[in-house]
């Protein structure tokens, strides 16, 4: 793990761990779903993607937004609603658009949508894929597979990136999720590839073969990362014991490098929290943003 | 434009001049290929002269329309054909939260130039779950435009304004238009005030028996009346037909309804929060304290559209209704 990656974990972590500060202060208003304990995703994909790709995020998105733009002090703004805010304020946490990144949230709605950028790079712009992060609960809607069908049909480079984290709002998998996500790819002919989200180098060896056999025509990859939600599904709505949550955190990427990395965790966590606290500093103390016309 | 054309051919003719002068542009549809060309036909010929543009998908509404959204977002542009209208409804989630709403919710405007055509109307037997009018449920959605085809608009010039508007629309397509002759009736001449055609019958003879308002699709059937009600009754109205149902230009029909006491506002759909309704409510708000008297509704009837043909003559508006309505104004 280069010090890069781990600054861009921290970077993640402390951010999060701000926005669920800022509600506690009552700072914030609406909604906000943190990624606590799935940073390792879009970290590991950072230099996989390419920045003529296309990136579909989700409601749990701010990670895949800081990973392709390392810009919190923007994101912070449109979630806070302040002066700098890159989507002047109307989309919020889960509505962003940027260049070729776009979030948004409805569950399922952007698969298909994925599919057609992938369409048109299938077309115009070989080697460049579409990836579109999605949750285990996810599956349950339809347009999912109506995009794999219809992306595996017609061989479209098109990344499914399945952060599996048990649980979909405060539903286990157990109780949503009949089968397996390998199964529902392997029905459609897609490729299939399992990546425990620990190890950020570990997982970009896994990720590597497969993402240049997207990018070369061979249809879509879905990609099923075993990971954790350590945090609320939003900002207090949590039923899971504490036992639970606890064993989850004892296993999470932040307690395992504090333990192990020594003082170069100790000084880039220090550092990215210190850059954190004076992004919420200068964010907070901007004007709200004005509409734009 | 040939005077013995049929709207339907003149529909796949501006297709293909779309697709032809526009690489950019998409056509995606369940059936669309050749040789089948769509469950109408309207696209015959299409995929064989645009093979990379013009793509037959799974039936997979939310998923065609979605993919149709992706190809926007990526700068090209798309036209996609639902089978029959009232399978919009599995795609609503794509045109009315992703379309409609991507053009303005990311702070700065996105262009969003997709189209989504439906065949609508009954008056085929297809029954109730082929045979609907859903405009209605598009009606007033921020940033989504809703048109309706007609045999009085250049399909060429109608598919060039929705594409280059950059905001996401539906065309509605009355499926009995497809077979229907470009000029509905020579006793009428037609005129056009921007996308709003203008029916009457002579610029010397006075019209101001009545207006009727109606979408293209019932243009037929409400050219049908006004002769018989010049003929058998001696009314002479003029008919508007707005290629535009929403966002509603409303100057031109208020224009026409000034000179008036008699509004019918006509369409092929149940009451309840329905286009007319609105039409009415903005004609009826302008016209208050004028001597006019009031803006009438002629919908069809609050039921599922039946298969048998009697049956569903009677739930939809026929010429006979409409005639019904404007003599009822006159009384
Ligand atoms: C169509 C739709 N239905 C319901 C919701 C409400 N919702 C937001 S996130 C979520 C759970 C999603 O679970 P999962 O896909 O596992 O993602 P996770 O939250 O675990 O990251 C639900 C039900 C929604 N946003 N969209
Ligand atoms: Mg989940």
């Amino acid at each position: 793990m280069n010090d890069d990656d781990l600054r861009l974990l921290l970077l993640i972590r402390h951010f999060e761990t701000a926005l669920l500060d800022l509600f506690a202060q009552g700072l914030l208003s609406g909604t906000t779903h943190t990624c606590l304990g799935q940073e390792p995703v879009p970290v590991a994909l950072r230099p996989l993607l390419h920045p003529d790709d296309f990136v579909f995020s989700n409601h749990r998105g701010h990670g895949h937004y800081l990973a392709r733009f390392g810009d919190p002090a923007g994101l912070l703004a449109e979630i806070m609603g302040r002066e700098g805010a890159v989507c002047g304020g109307v989309g919020g946490s889960q509505h962003l658009k940027r260049g070729r990144y776009l979030s948004t949230g409805v569950q399922g709605e952007s698969l298909p949508v994925a599919a057609g950028t992938a369409l048109h790079l299938a077309h115009h712009e070989p080697g460049r894929l579409a990836c579109v992060h999605i949750g285990d609960g996810t599956w349950g809607e339809g347009a999912v597979y109506e995009a794999l069908n219809m992306a595996a049909l017609w061989r479209l480079p098109l990344l499914v990136a399945v952060e599996h984290n048990g649980i979909a709002q405060s539903t286990p998998t157990a109780a949503q999720l009949a089968g397996t996500i390998a199964a529902r790819a392997d029905a459609f002919g897609a490729a299939y590839l399992y990546v425990p989200a620990d190890d950020v180098t570990d997982m970009r060896d896994l990720l590597d073969k497969p993402l240049t056999r997207v990018r070369d025509g061979g249809g879509p990859l879905v990609v099923e990362f075993a990971t954790r939600r350590l945090g609320p599904h939003s900002k207090g709505d949590d039923p899971r014991s504490t036992v639970e949550v606890d064993q989850l955190r004892a296993a999470d990427w932040h307690t395992r490098y504090a333990a192990t990395l020594g003082p170069r965790f100790t000084d880039l966590d220090a550092e990215q929290r210190d850059r954190i606290a004076a992004v919420v500093r200068d964010v907070t103390g901007r004007a709200p943003v004005r509409e734009r016309r | 434009m040939t005077a013995h054309r049929r709207v339907g051919d003149a529909l796949n003719a501006a297709l293909g001049t779309l697709l032809a002068e526009d690489p950019a542009l998409y056509l995606l549809g369940e059936d669309i290929a050749d040789p089948y060309g769509g469950a109408f036909g309207i696209t015959r010929g299409l995929s064989t002269r645009f093979p990379r543009q013009v793509i037959t998908t799974p039936i997979s509404e939310a998923g065609i329309v979605g993919v149709a959204n992706g190809l926007a977002l990526a700068g090209d542009k798309a036209i996609v054909e639902m089978m029959f209208a009232d399978f919009v409804a599995l795609a609503f989630d794509q045109i009315v939260n992703f379309a409609a709403k991507s053009t303005t919710m990311y702070g700065h405007p996105v262009p969003m130039p997709v189209v989504v055509r439906c065949p609508t109307g009954g008056n085929r037997g297809y029954g109730p779950t082929h045979s609907q009018s859903p405009q209605k449920h598009f009606i007033g959605v921020p940033g989504l435009d809703v048109y309706e085809l007609s045999p009085l608009h250049d399909p060429v010039a109608l598919l060039r304004e929705l594409l280059g508007s950059g905001r996401p629309s539906l065309l509605f397509e009355d499926k009995t238009l497809y077979a229907a002759p470009l000029r509905p009736d020579d006793l009428f001449r037609v005129t056009h005030h921007g996308f709003t055609a203008h029916v009457r019958v002579d610029d010397d003879i006075p019209a101001d028996d009545y207006l009727i308002v109606a979408p293209g699709g019932l243009t037929g059937r409400a050219t049908v009346a006004m002769r018989s009600l010049l003929l058998r009754y001696e009314l002479s109205g003029r008919l508007l037909v707005p290629a535009r149902l929403h966002p509603l230009d409303l100057d031109p029909l208020l224009e026409a309804a000034t000179s008036t006491s008699r509004v019918v506002v006509v369409e092929d759909g149940p009451p309840g929060a329905a286009w007319g309704t609105e039409v009415a409510y903005r004609l009826q708000r302008a016209l208050w304290g004028t001597s006019s008297g009031p803006v009438r509704l002629c919908q069809a009837a609050d039921g599922v559209i039946p298969t048998a043909a009697h049956l569903e003559r009677e739930v939809l508006v026929q010429a006979e209704t409409i005639v019904r309505a404007v003599l009822e104004a006159h009384r």
